[in-house]
């Protein structure tokens, strides 16, 4: 039989306290490559595994500028250069009535670049994912929490982490195949 | 636990936003069972069935409208928008309390509407699909309708930008993206809850596949947060900016009772005015039949019941204004509009909206009738119908008698302009069945997070 790689090793807690206090100690005694699952966001966590970094707001900036220029600058070339329609005497270039499809975009294109920029950096959609092997993380969805330390982490051994993450008082431990 | 939301409950004399002894298996079996295990009954058949007949009336019309064109309406010079516009105005103003409760609730981190924000975004979604059907037909030549965006064309003809239909083109279009995409959006976890949940294979398949594989990891949850806070920041300008744009396409014209700097901020009050009469009318059967009083409570009703006796005062401070400006304002035109709808022949109209939407609604002060489900039903009911008649009025009286007697006129609406308007309440309502029974009706990851025991103390 071939031996299936493992992808990491999990731990399940039963509240959200006792999961942001294992993560703490975890990525206090060094851990650096872990992660933590819950069924709704929860305060500190993700500063509890030492993820501070977000590229969500980037992404939505850099989006809702793109959207206000792409506004502006279509209407100023349709008005002015491409298809000038003289209304009433007004000017070719009269800003203040292209304010508002320039705002419609902005936020058109923000709130595009926010869903899909998040759902990019979570690297979603993914169909396989080897911590679903794990029967018991069913229950991350309801009302479980758990912790995994992946294999990758320089620190990981797979009986040491195993008793670390005993240490941990958790409800139970279990190896995650990949 | 317990203690502690009835500790909150007695301090605050009122009812809690979910009742005490819910865990997080509870809350999360509460809500997914009515989508996953619970039998449908035959209520939702009979009701689902009698609404998808509405919705098939709402084709036929549209079909022999597609046919015969827009002639098959009472619409005609003087009175160009009829019910096309009137309907059109009435459902995007309904679909504005969703995103009020979605997005501004959330930024003011008023946590009880995450109990009803859900189905709230749900009939954002739905209002907003039957309105943008309204000014796709009006346009006579439907088929067309695409010329309205701006697109490289061998016409080598450009939309004209400074016309406030333009405007409400890319408004209305904005909305309805950014409203999918935050409910979509709201949904992937509670996708991921109910694909670990269901026994039936195929349920499971594409609720995982709708899931996108969510698995609730931390860095996800940080992102995902960011991310839901920065879409409601935009959905909060962007929904005032929808009913304002619609305003303008009225306040830009120089008819008589369109022509006014009042619009926009009474447009948007009366907007949230009637969405949250549909929250009402759509919450009180919903939480009677699902059982839901544990979370949508009598807190949920008086609030919102709250938010209507104010923005229904704004809404009165917008008539006071336009007939005062009407007096005051020594444009004998403008007093000519004020008396034709106080003396005209749409009088009894005028008086009806007055009393629906000003006069009826002052019952909300007696807090008996706000802890009434079915008094808040019924006045709710009120409101929408007055808020049905306040476009009515703005729109036929006004363009009924304009400036020269001799292009004076009335408006008469057909059978076809009521089986369109009654097809699209049908329409709404057959979504609104579909979405209760395949769909997650409340936010069950939110519903975790008002727990007291998500909350993590410091150390």
């Amino acid at each position: 039989m071939k031996t299936v790689p493992i992808y990491g090793m999990m731990a399940e807690f039963d509240s959200a306290k006792d999961l942001v206090v294992a993560a703490r100690r975890t990525h206090g005694a060094g851990y650096k490559k872990i992660d933590a699952y819950s069924p709704f966001p929860v305060e500190d966590l993700a500063d509890a595994i030492g993820f501070h970094k977000n590229g969500v707001p980037l992404v939505t900036l850099i989006g809702a500028i793109i959207g206000g220029l792409t506004g502006y600058l279509l209407q100023y070339w349709v008005a002015v250069v491409n298809y000038p329609v003289n209304i009433g005497g007004r000017p070719y270039h009269s800003w203040p009535a292209f304010i508002i499809i320039t705002f419609e975009l902005t936020v058109l294109f923000g709130g595009i670049s926010a869903v899909f920029g998040m759902l990019a950096l979570n690297g979603l959609p993914m169909p396989y994912h080897p911590v679903f092997n794990v029967e018991r993380f069913a229950m991350a969805s309801k009302d479980r929490f758990f912790l995994i330390i992946f294999s990758s982490d320089p620190k990981y051994d797979p009986a040491g982490t195993r008793q670390f993450l005993e240490g941990l008082t958790p409800r139970s431990v279990s190896e995650v195949p990949s | 636990m317990a203690d502690h939301l009835e500790e909150v409950t007695v301090a605050n004399k009122r009812s809690p936003v979910i009742e005490p002894g819910h865990t997080f298996a509870s809350v999360t079996d509460k809500i997914s069972s009515i989508v996953l295990t619970r039998p449908t009954s035959l209520g939702w058949f009979a009701g689902f069935g009698f609404t998808f007949l509405l919705t098939m009336m709402l084709l036929f019309a549209l079909s022999y409208l597609f046919v015969k064109g827009v002639g098959i309406w009472g619409i005609n010079i003087p009175i160009g928008w009829g019910f096309a516009i009137v309907n059109f105005v009435w459902w995007i103003g309904i679909g504005h309390a969703g995103t009020l409760i979605s997005a501004i609730l959330l930024l003011l981190r008023q946590s009880w509407r995450n109990s009803i924000n859900r189905f709230a975004e749900a009939m954002t979604l739905f209002a907003v699909a039957c309105a943008g059907i309204f000014p796709g037909v009006h346009t006579g030549r439907p088929w067309l309708d695409y010329w309205m965006f701006p697109y490289p064309n061998t016409m080598q003809y450009w939309p004209q930008f400074r016309s406030p239909l333009m405007w409400d083109v890319f408004a209305v279009s904005t909305y309805f993206t950014i409203s999918l995409l935050f409910w979509f959006m709201g949904l992937i976890p509670d996708f991921g809850t109910l694909r670990d949940r269901a026994e039936n294979k195929y349920a499971r398949i594409i609720y995982g596949m709708l899931s996108m594989g969510w698995r609730g990891s931390a860095r996800h949850w940080h992102r995902y947060e960011s991310a839901y806070l920065l879409l409601a920041g935009l959905a909060t300008p962007l929904v005032l900016s929808v009913h304002t744009v619609v305003s303008f396409d009225f306040a830009i014209a120089i008819v008589p009772g369109w022509h006014t700097t009042i619009f926009p901020p009474y447009f948007v009050a009366g907007a949230i005015y009637s969405g949250f009469a549909m929250v009402l009318m759509l919450a009180i059967p919903i939480r009677k039949i699902y059982g839901l009083e544990d979370f949508i409570t009598d807190r949920h009703l008086q609030n919102s019941a709250k938010v209507m006796l104010a923005t229904g005062w704004i809404v009165a401070y917008g008539y006071a204004i336009e007939a005062f400006m009407g007096w005051y304002g020594g444009n004998r035109y403008d007093a000519t509009l004020l008396w034709n709808r106080l003396h005209g022949p749409y009088a009894f109209w005028y008086m009806s909206l007055l009393s629906c939407n000003i006069l009826i609604p002052q019952f909300l002060w007696i807090r008996k009738l706000r802890n009434s489900p079915f008094w808040l039903f019924v006045l709710s009911s009120v409101i929408l119908t007055g808020m049905w008649l306040e476009r009515f009025v703005i729109i036929v009286v006004s363009l009924s008698r304009d400036f020269l007697n001799s292009s004076w006129g009335m408006y008469y609406p057909t059978k076809w302009d009521w089986m369109t308007f009654i097809g699209t309440i049908g329409m709404f309502l057959a979504a609104m069945f579909l979405f209760v029974r395949i769909l997650p009706m409340i936010s069950i990851f939110e519903m975790r997070t008002l727990l007291p025991e998500a909350e993590v103390k410091h150390q």
